[in-house]
């Protein structure tokens, strides 16, 4: 059933000084609206919400990339589209990228935006493996300030965030590193194009190349539990190790206290396990040198 | 919630100026069929998945049933109205898919031509791989594709052919 449309309000402010004072004013009445892909989605299914939307596309201060020494730090706004056309992006965090390839067909990476993928806060959304893989923090802004949160800790719970009602998600922040870390992503889907994720992994390795064994070493999943996670276990069992098959088979159990998948329309609880161990699998093939599966 | 909720819109779409008196939640896609009478953008899915409402808003390839007629305020949109350079010309893409076939039932057909044109605008050397992945977000159940594919080279080689005058 359609949404009937006077019982929504949306409003789209000029600045942010403007839209975090709306939000701080009423808390909890004004719910932030990016690029639409989601929430018009939701609309259409008459299963969005009423009330009022607070329309960010305006707000300058939440877009564009600062390629800092350091870090690269994305406004919120930035679209799957900005991402895969920066250069440093392509060149140092090409998990992000390719995790916004993967995200809908050109017309949805134009208007959707990472912050949106990250506070929309699906388990299934594509880019926060990535983010997580790159060890990502957020900026947050109200009118009370600004505060940094690890993105690791920002998901509570399906659809749970570190985020206050007066809150806007305003920048992500991808710290360089100093070293070449090998990396991975793979989506698994029902198809290449435009599908929505059964399994989704990412991950970072810093190899010690002579030795080699693992320095260190970040794997994240989406689609496998409430959230999007590190499978903290899974790392214990790689980081400082040797990568052979004997860890990586330790490594493939241990992922099983990591994650906690279900039956729902898009896969089994069984096919997820077995898949998402798969990908680990082929991740440290990769990143030994070994050829794929 | 405001006793009429609705508000005036000011945007361009296909070199005219208009102004529409809509929800601000109102999807783009109904206010282009149903207010500005432009019934060449069509609706397939309504949910962001087939491309049949695909519009050019400010440059960029967009799905209009995932645009709240807010967003359209001060941009620029050309519909498949828009796209021909004259009443007696067709877009070089137009041209193409009529050459080769690439339109059957017609109802992806505007989408995949806008897709299409704005694909060979940035990107004017496209590989099939490109094709394929410029076109992934529009969904055809008649073609196969492999006609659209053909039209999409035709389009490129003419384009190269003639440049843009």
């Amino acid at each position: 059933m359609r949404a009937y449309l006077p019982a929504y309000d949306l409003r789209a402010p000029d600045t942010l000084t403007e839209a975090v004072s709306l939000l701080a004013s009423s808390p909890g009445v004004w719910r932030p609206f990016a690029g639409g892909t989601d929430l018009m989605v939701l609309l259409e299914a008459g299963k969005l919400p009423e009330g009022r939307y607070l329309g960010l596309w305006k707000l300058r201060e939440l877009g564009g990339i600062d390629d800092r020494d350091d870090a690269i730090v994305l406004g919120a706004l930035t679209t799957y589209t900005d991402v895969l056309s920066h250069p440093t992006l392509q060149k140092q965090f090409p998990l992000l990228c390719r995790a916004a390839a993967e995200t809908g067909g050109v017309a949805t990476q134009n208007r959707g935006t990472i912050g949106g993928n990250i506070a929309n806060a699906s388990p299934a959304a594509d880019t926060p493996p990535a983010l997580l893989a790159y060890d990502a923090a957020l900026e947050l802004v109200s009118v009370r300030g600004t505060r940094r949160v690890p993105y690791d800790t920002f998901h509570r719970g399906y659809k749970k965030m570190d985020l206050a009602a007066d809150e806007l998600l305003a920048r992500i922040v991808l710290p360089k590193r100093p070293s070449e870390w090998r990396q991975y992503y793979r989506k698994v889907g029902t198809r290449r194009a435009q599908a929505i994720s059964k399994v989704c992994l990412a991950a970072a390795i810093d190899l010690d190349r002579t030795a080699g064994h693992a320095r260190d070493v970040r794997i994240a999943l989406g689609s496998v539990a409430p959230v999007p996670l590190r499978a903290r276990q899974a790392e214990a069992a790689l980081r400082g190790r040797t990568l052979n098959r004997t860890t990586l088979a330790a490594a493939q159990q241990a992922l099983v206290g990591d994650i906690s998948p279900i039956d729902d329309l898009r896969s089994t609880a069984r096919y997820r396990l077995a898949v998402a161990q798969n990908l680990l699998g082929e991740c440290v093939d990769q990143f030994v040198g070994r050829s794929g599966p | 919630m405001p006793d009429d909720p609705r508000v005036d819109i000011r945007f361009r779409v296909n070199q005219r100026d208009v102004t529409v008196r809509v929800h601000p939640m109102a999807r783009l896609l109904d206010v282009l069929r149903q207010d500005l009478h432009l019934t060449g953008t069509k609706e397939g899915c309504g949910e962001g998945e087939c491309g049949a409402c695909s519009i050019v808003i400010d440059g960029q390839l967009a799905n209009s049933c995932l645009l709240p007629a807010l967003q359209a305020e001060g941009t620029s949109i050309t519909t498949i109205e828009g796209l021909a350079p004259g009443d007696d010309e067709l877009h070089a893409v137009q041209q193409a898919f009529i050459t080769h076939g690439g339109a059957q039932c017609g109802i992806c057909t505007p989408g995949m031509v806008l897709a299409a044109a704005t694909l060979l605008e940035r990107c004017p050397n496209p590989t099939e791989e490109d094709i394929r992945v410029g076109l992934a977000g529009n969904l055809c159940r008649c073609t196969g594709y492999m006609r659209i594919f053909e039209a999409v080279i035709q389009a490129q080689r003419q384009a190269r052919a003639e440049p843009p005058r």
